[in-house]
């Protein structure tokens, strides 16, 4: 499976998942933002990083490069494409996904392992995942506070579009499981076609159990047998 | 312009230093000139105090590959890579203006380490601030936490372990130390000594503005009550462009281009190109109306003393311009050639065509000034603490209270704003003995810690320094790491003080005792003096960042409790030394005493039996044993894995505080299956290492002999409390 991950000036997870996706057999490559061609890919990943050193308002520079603009030809075709943390708020900005990603509820940047509940895993991105099992990952990031409008809300809710919640360890979805704010506890949404997924939460530092563990390795090989 | 004694004054020079500058220059020099040496002859650059000291550390072993004089240290961990690292200070900007003082401290340290050609692949800190009822010190943690955070979490690079302190000593100074450690290839390393004449200086990276000029000079003065008014002094920061560079730097670094690279530090544009020629034994000519300017009509003056971040100044190959220039053009970085080597060991600048500064090269490097400064010998404190002597205390009280102290509490709050993940190779991170990150796509880690002890340096700077160097070593060595090399960052007060000069020199000694004794060079580190405001000097704070070598990652350790029902000993002996400990600082305020003897010669044994024992996997668990005690370090080990503690207190004690609050050094607790008990102990016996063995774990409880019983859970909380309360955050 043919895999390409975008690089903007400041990401910085790009090596990161490039390094995950080659250990799980992708073919994968990595393709600058100034590029006007994307090669071609079964699956485009836009990394997380601080694409443009964040200025403006995350992810907005960034959404407007050259390369976005195939990106957002090939998802519109039904590529499948994966935005982690600054990736997500790049979609967001994009207008591939809906809603907004603001500051974190206490207004500073947090970085730790929290626990999601895989809400839905009929999609290309979870199908690996068993539902309603808990998983662990890594957050890191200033903006990772979901917030939507009520009938948007009510229409991931309706069609399965939210794959996964911030919750406890024993899989309760509350306030105090929250780390960022986020309506509904929500980690991660899908578009209406559910080939784009935008995640705060870290896949690829989870990856390997020898160095945290290795929760993240089902979102990728659930892409591998799509 | 007639320099005045007011002139000489203002860049911070003395009046005998500048009749050395008219001997030297044969002449008066003009302002420009004489900016420029205050740059390079302040205390910041010049190390003109410490110089003959820092000559007695030990800097070399067979893992050395460059000590310090460089911009890093580099040690070999084998297989073709060596780890490039080095602290630094940003005690004066931080206290001014604590994001960008932070921030840039971070920023500075970083290039120290791509500037060798190495990648960073982790951050460090130590950062002590006032007493948390001083009125401005929730104000400057927060700025310096999200500082550190901002420019690292953006960058990239993880902040893998550091150290948050309290004390008073801090309220009008506090430190903040930086610590970055990179990855390179041994035949790939980069130094600063320029080669070769008429070789083109190009400079990368930022313009020049306005910021920080005289940052150097501002960090080698006192604070007084007009500190606020340098505020300009501080530069700010950008790490977006930092990561241009870095990325910029490291893959033109792949080509053969670069004859020397140096960033623009303290002293920017004057100091790297004063230290690239002297080096080399060469002379440089700069045409300032090149440098990239951010504002304008920005004068000589201002661009030679500018300390705007994020520039680098490289010396290329000839032919290779084109090249350079393509690949600094993709990463959107200013890239101009402002000048070339010459053979007059001379710095030469000019200006609008005219010649406006001419000095020697040598009469700013090695001709400056150097002090054999007066000092004078710490008196031994022979004050000691009698338990009998003061109000009684609940055992279970105190120790509660020291868990929930200020320092010793759970640093969450602080180390949840750092990305401690990125680059996916950290394998352990803050909470640790020693952070440990992975060598990328290798199966091998280098371990990190830093360390600090103010309380003991102040008391006897003498052993204080031994036993900082020891505790880096034993951190090092309980995650199972083979420690390799230290870089040392030395804060203290006025050193025209002779006894905080005295403190210095005793502290030296202290440090290169123990790096003898344990083969554990000092390969880099940092001067900072002036930690002060009005003659009143912080304690003398040394931070040691000591990095180790992991050659199987599945021979490493921590201090998480594995299992119910596993036995739990102490290695090393317990004397129950209370004078400078936690205990008697927190819940006594008394600071009075000498600080824990040092026995080298345990400490080494202790310490190798710990890497065998590790080696040999007979072990579930290590942790050394540092501030506060064995029971802080078997309260940290159960916080970590929610697993209790049921210790019986040892029939011979005479005392229950002494024994658990006690902070007798070289000690260490280790976890041994009840079936490995019996080998254990024997290997421990063969090999003459002291022991005792003090209890079992056990499900939920945390208890000691009939003194103190509490749920593990409860005791999270308790541990846990202190900086939410003091940030107004609801738990």
């Amino acid at each position: 499976m043919n895999s390409s991950v975008i690089v903007f000036p400041g990401s910085n997870c790009d090596r990161d998942v490039a390094t995950a996706l080659t250990n799980l057999q992708f073919k994968n490559k990595m393709v600058w933002h100034k590029d006007s061609e994307l090669p071609k890919s079964d699956l485009i990943v836009i990394p997380g990083g601080f694409s443009y050193g964040d200025y403006l308002r995350s992810g907005a520079i960034a959404a407007k490069s050259n390369i976005l603009k195939e990106v957002i030809k090939a998802a519109k075709s039904g590529c499948l494409v994966l935005g982690i943390c600054n990736g997500f708020q790049i979609l967001i900005e994009t207008g591939l996904l809906q809603g907004a990603l603001l500051r974190n509820k206490n207004l500073k940047f947090v970085s730790k392992d929290i626990n999601l509940k895989i809400i839905n895993n009929e999609n290309k991105f979870c199908k690996n995942y068993k539902k309603n099992s808990i998983i662990n990952l890594n957050i890191a990031h200033n903006e990772g506070n979901y917030f939507t409008q009520k009938d948007h809300l009510k229409e991931l809710e309706d069609n399965n579009l939210i794959p996964f919640k911030y919750c406890d360890i024993e899989g309760s979805i509350n306030e105090s499981s929250n780390p960022n704010g986020s309506l509904n506890n929500i980690a991660g949404i899908l578009n209406n076609n559910k080939n784009i997924l935008g995640m705060m939460p870290h896949p690829e530092r989870m990856v390997n159990s020898l160095i945290s563990n290795s929760n993240g390795i089902e979102l990728f090989t659930s892409i591998l047998n799509k | 312009m007639i320099i005045t004694k007011e002139i000489i004054d203002f860049h911070g020079l003395k009046l005998e230093e500048y009749s050395k500058i008219k001997l030297l220059m044969n002449r008066e020099p003009n302002y420009l000139e004489l900016g420029i040496f205050s740059a390079m002859w302040n205390e910041h650059c010049s190390y003109k105090s410490s110089k003959i000291h820092l000559k007695k550390l030990p800097v070399k072993n067979k893992n050395v590959i460059q000590g310090p004089g460089e911009n890093a240290g580099v040690i070999d961990i084998g297989d073709g890579d060596a780890i490039v690292f080095k602290i630094e200070s940003h005690n004066h900007p931080s206290f001014i203006e604590p994001y960008q003082g932070a921030a840039t401290g971070v920023g500075g340290i970083l290039r120290d380490v791509f500037t060798m050609g190495a990648r960073p692949i982790a951050l460090l800190n130590s950062i002590h601030f006032g007493d948390p009822n001083n009125k401005k010190t929730k104000n400057l943690l927060n700025g310096v936490v999200s500082g550190i955070g901002g420019y690292g979490n953006c960058i990239g690079i993880p902040t893998v372990a550091g150290e948050t302190k309290f004390n008073s000593t801090y309220n009008e100074n506090i430190l903040v130390n930086a610590m970055a450690v990179g990855l390179v290839n041994k035949e790939k390393i980069f130094y600063s000594k320029a080669k070769g004449v008429n070789k083109a200086v190009v400079y990368v990276g930022s313009k020049t503005g306005r910021d920080g000029i005289h940052g150097a000079s501002m960090a080698s003065a006192e604070f007084d009550e007009n500190s606020e008014d340098k505020k300009p002094t501080v530069q700010v920061g950008d790490p977006f462009t930092e990561k241009l560079l870095m990325e910029a730097c490291l893959e033109l670094m792949k080509k053969d281009s670069i004859i020397s690279i140096q960033d623009m530090g303290a002293a920017g544009l004057t100091s790297s190109s004063v230290e690239m020629a002297y080096k080399g034994g060469l002379g440089i000519e700069l045409d300032l109306n090149k440098i990239p300017c951010r504002e304008e009509n920005m004068s000589p003056y201002e661009m030679m003393l500018s300390e705007s971040q994020e520039r680098m100044l490289i010396i290329l190959e000839d032919g290779k311009e084109n090249e350079a220039r393509q690949i600094f053009k993709k990463w959107d970085l200013d890239f101009v050639v402002i000048g070339k080597t010459t053979d007059t060991k001379n710095l030469s600048l000019k200006f609008k065509n005219e010649v406006v500064a001419s000095i020697p090269i040598e009469a700013l490097s090695s001709k400056a000034p150097l002090y054999d400064r007066k000092w004078v010998k710490k008196k031994l404190d022979k004050k000691r603490f009698n338990l009998k002597e003061h109000k009684k205390i609940k055992f279970d009280k105190a120790f509660f209270e020291l868990i929930s102290s200020p320092n010793h509490s759970n640093k969450k709050w602080v180390t949840e704003q750092y990305d401690q993940m990125v680059m996916g190779d950290t394998i352990e991170r803050s909470g640790a003995d020693a952070a440990i990150v992975k060598i990328h796509q290798k199966d091998k880690a280098i371990a990190i810690t830093v360390d600090s002890s103010a309380n003991y340096c102040k008391s006897h700077p003498l052993s204080g320094g031994k036993q900082i160097v020891c505790e880096s070593w034993r951190n090092l060595v309980s995650v199972g790491a083979k420690p390799i090399a230290i870089t040392n960052c030395l804060n203290f007060g006025n050193p025209e003080n002779p006894e905080i000069m005295g403190q210095f020199a005793e502290n030296i000694l202290g440090i290169k005792e123990a790096c003898e004794f344990l083969d554990y060079p000092v390969v880099s580190g940092n001067v900072s003096f002036y930690n002060g405001t009005n003659n009143n000097n912080i304690y003398p704070t040394p931070v040691i960042g000591g990095v180790g070598l992991i050659k199987n990652l599945n021979k490493i350790q921590n201090h998480r409790l594995k299992k119910i029902d596993s036995q739990i000993i102490i290695i090393g002996k317990t004397f129950g030394h209370l004078d400078q400990s936690a205990f008697i600082n927190e819940l006594y305020d008394i600071h009075d005493g000498m600080p824990p003897e040092i026995n080298l010669l345990n400490e080494k044994n202790n310490g190798e039996m710990i890497l065998k024992l590790i080696e040999s996997e007979n072990i579930n668990s290590v942790h050394d044993i540092s501030s506060g005690g064995v029971i802080l370090a078997l309260a940290e080990m159960s916080i970590s894995s929610q697993i209790g503690i049921k210790i019986q207190k040892p029939q011979k004690t005479s005392n229950i505080f002494e024994y658990f609050f006690g902070e007798d050094q070289g000690r260490y607790l280790i976890e041994v299956n009840k079936n490995n008990l019996s080998k254990v102990e024997k290997k421990l016996k063969d090999n003459d290492i002291y022991f005792e063995n003090i209890g079992i774990t056990q499900k939920e409880y945390f208890e000691i002999d009939k003194d103190l019983k509490i749920k593990v859970k409860e005791l999270y909380e308790l541990n846990n409390r202190w900086y939410n309360t003091f940030n107004g955050l609801n738990n």
